[in-house]
């Protein structure tokens, strides 16, 4: 049913939380677990700014398990203003809009539908910046 | 550290083998690499097995794969493993193979490679792939691995100046030395011109520049130089065996387009048989699409960052090229077999440096560069195969 | 009517609406061989990684965007909807996580048909009227669902709209009085585990629409000893084109008065978000000291009538978050088959 291992993920998913380090100012996402002989108090929670622009894309027409119900669908490599890449849907456009360098921002969609009996995975997803 | 040779070979050859189990194609490989050394060598004398499977678990419903096939193949009791490592488990298990000989712990060893893929459908098969990439934050985005390479040569054609139809040499070169394979799944010819009509599968990646995985098993058999003065039979040194890895994630890398596993095992692998580059006259790469095996032809060192696609239409990759590459059809040609793919990769170079390999011979072969990847060069293994006499 | 203690009004104000649409026409071509009117041009179809959820999210978000506040700052987070994605899983507990808001929050759902938002509303300003918080944030949103071929296919459409209630000293429109009229009076409703609603046609109209509309609205208007004459904007209910022009005119509110908050001719009937999103539409060209006068409509059935009074801060939070002509200028049409099988609505065994 994979619910604990969904659950775990919401802020990162849900909010776009990563981690910024107290004294360099370093951000990463997502969060990582701490590293041996490092203070565990040193990287704090960092909520990104949903702002990035596209490093690649790819559209893909044979889809990974779960993801067949909406045929052909683009992902990203979307690099985010603060510096980090992410891996994520893009949404709210057709192949011919995307280019690399494309202007994007973090929306909340719904990622997977477990089935009839099982629960809805929501998280970030890009689109066109929309103003 | 004592030196390792190997000394017997065997495959099936790549396809969708709907009557076979995994066991009955490892034993078809591993009765052909006996069959080479006997009556001299027999399996008695076999010391441990080296099972390289990558996808055992979710496509055969079968664990435990060292122990099977230690019972399949009549050596009941045998030390026996299965390595696992995405793509690069067949190339692994042949580190760990000669790790043994190298200490000194065995002297006669084999390594299988299997991969039962056709019993499952399309989409467990890809459900399957996509365990070796980044579970949370690549797969569960709704990502795959073709995609993850679709997304690389995007992002190379852009920054070197490519269009798409660049790539086509790659699989144009695998594809003609297929027909010479009589174990490769594919064995037609194919253009750049159909290359570039072929449908999209991930864009820019298209039908033509992407592999389909298949059922095959290839077998290796590992001998100490004491059973090879012994025995007297032919033998092919691993002069280099050297392992890396990177991060599993894309995002996380710090270089998407220079693979650092890449670079670190093949520096160290060529290090560790004090040759260089041009030293190698045949290779076998993950190339499953033409952009891999770009990605790792530069990061390798054998030709600049950017330059793969202009070096492999300049003719570079064929038999007669600088770095003749996928001899016996490569990923594309030959078939994509998982786990096992690294160890037919060997099997081939053995061919070719025993001059067998008709008519994809590499004229005067002596030393050869064989490096399977994991995932998108999240792990890195390269072997260096040189005749015994040299 | 009824007023808070402490007065209260929109501290905050954000919509979405999904970027697809299919055209009314198209409907008709495939049901009656477009023959015949159509009730509205356009409506609005969410995408395949919409819901309720999501859009209530992005409405929600803008509207903490305007009143520039932290979403810890919210008390509650309320989503009123007639598709809320779980029947036992408030969709409110992913949009209090998704905003920031969780653990010290109250979130829950609500529901009664195309007032459950409005519902909401007035809970909310309850909550902070009472003084028991200083902000929550009450959301319309729906997916609609419309049964194929029935004539509520052609206006069941997909948005959301978001109001971040707190004080009035804080607003960009003091919320003055409201009240509702509620009767048992069965025009449209969907039993446990149906897929769609079902309707009383003609039903629907008098009976229902225009009775609790006009009686809700009659009284406040009484009770605040005023006339359609002293307000700027108007917004009603808009299930189609026609009903909203209509009980205007019955309660003497002009063309001109609804023409802002008037939506539903370019996408359909949002159900629970329509008529706040008409208000949004109205307070994203509202001047201050402007007045607003809103009736919503549920059926099964009730009406909840509001005044509002705009402020000058109006002027400096409109433009933190796209406006409703954003969301509109952004279509996308798609014909009846993929609306259909993005609708979830062919059998995939």
């Amino acid at each position: 049913m994979d619910l604990a291992k969904h659950w775990r993920q919401k802020a990162t998913r849900y909010r776009l939380e990563g981690q910024r380090h107290r004294v360099t100012g370093a951000v990463r996402f997502p969060a990582q677990p701490g590293m041996p002989g490092e203070d565990p108090d040193v990287w704090e929670p960092f909520v990104f700014s949903g702002q990035g622009e596209i490093y690649s894309f790819t559209v893909l027409r044979q889809a990974a398990t779960g993801f067949a119900q909406i045929g052909p669908y683009p992902v990203a490599l979307v690099k985010l203003v603060e510096g980090p890449l992410v891996s994520a849907q893009l949404t709210d456009c057709a192949e011919a809009d995307l280019a690399i360098g494309l202007p994007v921002e973090m929306v909340t969609r719904r990622l997977k539908d477990m089935g009839a009996d099982g629960v809805l995975v929501y998280g970030y997803k890009f689109r066109p910046i929309l103003r | 550290m004592h030196n390792v040779f190997i000394i017997g070979t065997g495959t099936t050859p790549v396809a969708e083998h709907y009557m076979r189990t995994l066991t009955d194609l490892a034993l078809e490989a591993f009765g052909a690499a006996l069959q080479e050394v006997a009556p001299t060598v027999t399996p008695s004398d076999i010391g441990a097995l080296y099972v390289a499977n990558a996808l055992g678990e979710s496509l055969a419903g079968q664990s435990q794969l060292g122990a099977l096939l230690a019972t399949a193949t009549g050596l009941v009791g045998i030390e026996a493993i299965r390595v696992e490592a995405a793509g690069a488990s067949g190339g692994v298990a042949l580190r760990q193979a000669a790790m043994a000989i190298m200490a000194g712990v065995h002297d006669l060893v084999a390594v299988i490679g299997v991969e039962k893929v056709t019993d499952k459908l399309d989409p467990e098969v890809e459900a399957g792939l996509a365990l070796a990439i980044d579970s949370d934050f690549e797969a569960e985005q709704g990502f795959t691995m073709t995609a993850q390479w679709a997304l690389l040569m995007r992002r190379y054609m852009h920054e070197y100046g490519y269009a798409a139809d660049a790539f086509a040499p790659f699989p144009v070169n695998a594809h003609t030395n297929a027909v010479s394979n009589p174990g490769a799944m594919y064995r037609f010819a194919i253009n750049a011109d159909k290359y570039r009509k072929a449908g999209q599968v991930a864009s820019p990646l298209n039908m033509l520049d992407c592999s389909s995985l298949a059922d095959g098993a290839a077998v290796l058999l590992l001998a100490s130089e004491r059973r090879v003065r012994e025995w007297g039979v032919p033998a092919i040194r691993i002069a280099a065996s050297a392992l890396a890895t990177d991060t599993l994630a894309l995002h996380a890398r710090r270089d998407l387009l220079w693979f650092a596993a890449v670079q670190q095992s093949a520096t160290t692998a060529l290090g560790q048989a004090n040759l260089t580059h041009t030293d190698i006259d045949v290779l076998e790469l993950t190339d499953p699409h033409g952009i891999a095996a770009a990605l790792a032809l530069e990061a390798s060192g054998f030709v600049e960052r950017g330059t793969a696609p202009r070096h492999a239409a300049d003719g570079g990759i064929t038999p007669t090229g600088a770095t003749p590459l996928a001899t016996g059809g490569g990923y594309k040609a030959r078939g994509d077999t998982g786990g096992a793919s690294g160890v037919y990769q060997v099997v081939e170079l053995v061919r070719q440096l025993r001059g067998t390999a008709g008519a994809a011979q590499v004229k005067d072969a002596q030393v050869a560069f064989a490096q399977c990847l994991g995932g998108v060069g999240a792990t890195a293994v390269t072997h260096i195969l040189v005749n015994a006499e040299r | 009517m009824k007023q808070p203690d402490r007065p209260v009004g929109l501290v905050g104000y954000g919509v979405y609406v999904p970027r697809y649409r299919i055209a009314g026409k198209e409907i008709a071509r495939i049901w009656t061989d477009g023959q015949g009117g159509v009730p509205v041009d356009a409506k609005s179809v969410p995408g395949p990684d919409e819901d309720t959820i999501t859009m209530s999210i992005e409405a929600a978000r803008n509207a903490l965007a305007r009143a520039a506040l932290p979403a810890t700052a919210l008390s509650a987070v309320w989503v009123g909807s007639e598709s809320h994605p779980y029947s036992v899983k408030p969709s409110g507990t992913v949009v209090a996580e998704a905003l920031g808001t969780t653990p010290w929050i109250s979130a829950a759902d609500w529901q009664f048909a195309c007032k459950a938002g409005s519902e909401a509303m007035t809970a909310s300003m309850g909550l902070v009227g009472s003084g028991m918080a200083d902000y929550a944030m009450a959301i319309g949103a729906d997916t609609a669902q419309g049964r194929p071929g029935d004539a509520l296919e052609y206006t069941a459409s997909a948005g959301a709209a978001a109001l971040l209630i707190g004080p009035a000293e804080e607003s960009v429109a003091v919320i003055e009085a409201t009240l509702s009229y509620v009767t048992d009076t069965p025009d449209f409703f969907r039993r446990a585990d149906r897929p769609y609603p079902v309707h009383g046609h003609r039903f629907t109209g008098e009976p229902a629409y225009f009775h609790h509309i006009r009686s809700a609205a009659t009284c406040l208007l009484d009770q605040m000893g005023r006339t359609p004459a002293d307000y700027t904007y108007a917004i009603f209910h808009q299930p189609n084109a026609k009903f909203p022009q209509s009980v205007a005119k019955q309660l003497g509110f002009s063309d001109a008065q609804i023409a802002p908050g008037l939506l539903s001719p370019q996408i359909g009937n949002t159900y629970s978000a329509i008529a706040l999103a008409g208000l949004c539409a109205t307070l994203d060209v509202a001047q201050p000291g402007d007045t607003i006068f809103m009736t919503t409509y549920g059926s099964s059935a009730g009406s909840d009538a509001y005044s509002f009074v705009v402020t000058p801060a109006l002027l400096e939070r409109r433009h933190r978050a796209p406006l409703m002509s954003a969301y509109l200028s952004r279509q996308e049409f798609v014909d009846y088959a993929v609306y259909v099988k993005w609708r979830n609505e062919l059998v995939l065994g």
